[in-house]
């Protein structure tokens, strides 16, 4: 059962994806091609809310773009998104935030900067392209190959962004810590279950 | 930056008057349909009944040339990839289905308000009962999202207001830390208020 | 007007090194109209508040209202102790004011008309019956506070409890925010830095340190708070 605390937590993460879709953070190619940190957004709620509430706020967020929030990176947002090609990635985004999540709280507290880029390259990059990538080819009706091509082109910027998105989980562990939980408490919960 | 308004925008057409679920249904039946029939003619029709469906709802043409805009750049190289692969009518098929789609899921997003999607939401949530889900708590967490996305975006305009002022230059690490922080901050004292209001009770 | 007992309570936050006594052995019997409570950051006056609709569980002692324990009788507690929050902007948690209003009645099984009816009446007390479908975050700051007491107070609470409500407010909105609570037929308990909201009240608890340092009429207590404040 989640209680207040969790649902506030998947709510505002919810809030947050939005915020980082809505505001050009970065635009390496000048103000013309703004890269927002969206997809980050994605990582970040698993890296930092953990598994379930990371999945969860996900999940809320794709609701509301359903439900005709204009909330996606470009202000786009109600159920024709759900038509395009770009269907497979929105569907593997919660799982992705799953994912990161689930290897995260395996780093546990102290958050480590290289395990959680590993965690974030596995979950949010590897796992959502696969998903990405098959969901592309169905809509569009092309080859894996020739969806696999297409998605490469967005690869590096990805992995950029697995990287920022574990020095912006390390900060925020650090200034919230009780997030994920600490090593010596998994473990003693482990052992729990061993005894029992 | 933009607010986040919803994309719905009020009118008093037939099409507006539908309730949102017979709407969605409509819009899932056509999507099934689409990958079933997708002959050049069968497309036609659909897109036909479409942009009709946006004459009758009395919607603004700038709107509908915005949403083709959009779909422009994939649909073009789409087309020109399956008329070299395989044949027109392929082309027309694959793009024809897939942009009638679209805007017909658009013209639903249109001419339905936010708290309807919202109420049809809970609804369908209701078979997820069985599974332990209570489908008020779904609609709490929509109502929830929707005032959280306000609240956030406000709080990330205080975080680059903040970071000017020290004339910061803005990166994305620098601006996210801070607003993810506040933002869970926030939450904490959000999670004490719903507490306080029974939500857990 | 309900009777507060808290009985030998004490409390504490975090564990190992962090561990930090906020509420050292504290007891006492409320039951005056109008109780404030002032004290210093961190002297433990909120997490003293926070007893009172169980949202704080003591680590030792008990707390009741009316004689019903807030950890055994938890819910039955918050139906009846409303509370209002410093910053209004996390305590609306619906997007437009009339659903927020309208939300704490919805798990009190009332009718849909009787809901209606009492947002209705509720919007219109607190000069609020313009904004029932505006979205929350257009309101002003003291229209925000206005709306967060609007959804505590429709559902009739015996007890309101208001912690530091006027401390994000401007003088004119601190003010209309007083004179509502002045008017309020309830139990109030107000915690607040505004020494001058105090004016007229039955009672008020100076808290130092997780002890009740002083506790008497509001111009002793003040008295006695600035005292501590200059030690």
């Amino acid at each position: 059962m989640l209680k207040s605390r969790d649902l506030a937590l998947i709510a505002i993460f919810t809030g947050i994806i939005a915020a980082l879709g809505l505001i050009p953070a970065f635009a390496p190619f000048g103000s013309a091609v703004p890269i927002t940190a969206q997809s980050m957004g994605i990582m970040l709620a698993g890296a930092i809310l953990g598994s379930k509430r990371g999945a969860l706020s996900v999940l809320l967020f794709l609701a509301l773009v359903a439900v005709g929030l204009p909330l996606l990176s470009g202000g786009r947002g109600g159920l024709g998104v759900f038509a395009g090609p770009s269907v497979g990635y929105l569907i593997g985004f919660p799982i992705a935030a799953f994912l990161v999540g689930l290897l995260t709280e395996r780093i546990g507290r102290p958050y480590k900067l290289t395990l959680g880029v590993m965690a974030n390259i596995l979950g949010g990059i590897i796992a959502l392209n696969a998903i990405g990538i098959v969901g592309m080819a169905l809509v569009l009706d092309v080859s894996l190959v020739k969806a696999t091509t297409i998605a490469a082109a967005f690869i590096p910027g990805d992995l950029a962004k697995a990287v920022v998105t574990a020095f912006v989980a390390a900060g925020v562990h650090a200034a919230y810590p009780g997030l994920i939980p600490a090593r010596a408490e998994r473990s003693a919960a482990a052992a729990e279950r061993i005894a029992a | 930056m933009s607010a986040p308004v919803p994309l719905y925008l009020p009118g008093s057409s037939v099409i507006h008057r539908v309730g949102a679920g017979p709407k969605l249904l409509v819009l899932l039946a056509t999507g099934i349909a689409l990958t079933i029939w997708r002959s050049p003619w069968q497309v036609a029709l659909a897109l036909t009944l479409v942009l009709l469906g946006y004459a009758v709802a009395c919607l603004p043409l700038r709107v509908l040339l915005r949403q083709v805009r959009s779909l422009a750049w994939i649909a073009l190289p789409l087309f020109a990839v399956q008329w070299i692969f395989a044949s027109w009518q392929a082309g027309v098929g694959v793009v024809g289905s897939f942009v009638s789609l679209v805007l017909l899921a658009g013209l639903v997003t249109l001419t339905t308000r936010t708290t309807a999607m919202v109420d049809v939401v809970v609804r369908m949530a209701g078979w997820l009962r069985r599974f332990g889900v209570d489908p008020e708590r779904v609609g709490l967490m929509l109502a929830l999202g929707i005032r959280s996305v306000h609240v956030v975006i406000g709080l990330a305009e205080e975080v680059r207001e903040a970071q000017y002022a020290r004339g910061l230059r803005a990166s994305p690490r620098a601006f996210a830390v801070p607003l993810i922080v506040r933002s869970l901050r926030h939450a904490d004292r959000l999670g004490e208020a719903l507490a306080a209001r029974g939500v857990d009770d | 007007m309900p009777e507060i007992r808290v009985e030998s309570v004490s409390h504490s936050f975090g564990d190992g090194s962090t561990r930090r006594q906020v509420l050292r052995d504290v007891s006492v019997r409320l039951a005056e109209p109008r109780i404030g409570i002032i004290g210093a950051n961190g002297s433990g006056k909120s997490t003293f508040v926070r007893l009172l609709n169980g949202l704080v569980q003591p680590d030792s002692g008990t707390v009741t209202i009316d004689g019903r324990d807030t950890v055994r009788d938890g819910p039955e507690v918050r139906r009846r102790v409303g509370f209002c929050f410093t910053d209004p902007d996390a305590q609306i948690v619906m997007p437009t004011v009339a659903e927020d209003i309208a939300f704490g009645l919805r798990r009190r099984g009332l009718s849909r008309a009787e809901r209606d009816e009492r947002t209705r009446r509720a919007l219109t007390a607190y000069g609020l019956e313009g904004h029932a479908d505006h979205p929350a975050h257009l309101l002003s700051g003291g229209q925000k506070q206005l709306l967060a007491l609007a959804s505590v107070l429709v559902t009739e609470p015996d007890l309101l409890v208001l912690d530091e409500p006027t401390t994000l407010l401007d003088l004119r909105n601190a003010a209309m925010v007083r004179r509502l609570v002045d008017d309020l037929p309830q139990q109030v308990v107000l915690v607040t830095h505004h020494l001058d909201l105090l004016d007229g009240f039955d009672r008020v608890l100076v808290f130092d340190d997780g002890r009740i340092a002083n506790d008497g009429k509001p111009t002793e207590a003040v008295a006695a708070y600035r005292e501590l404040a200059m030690r």
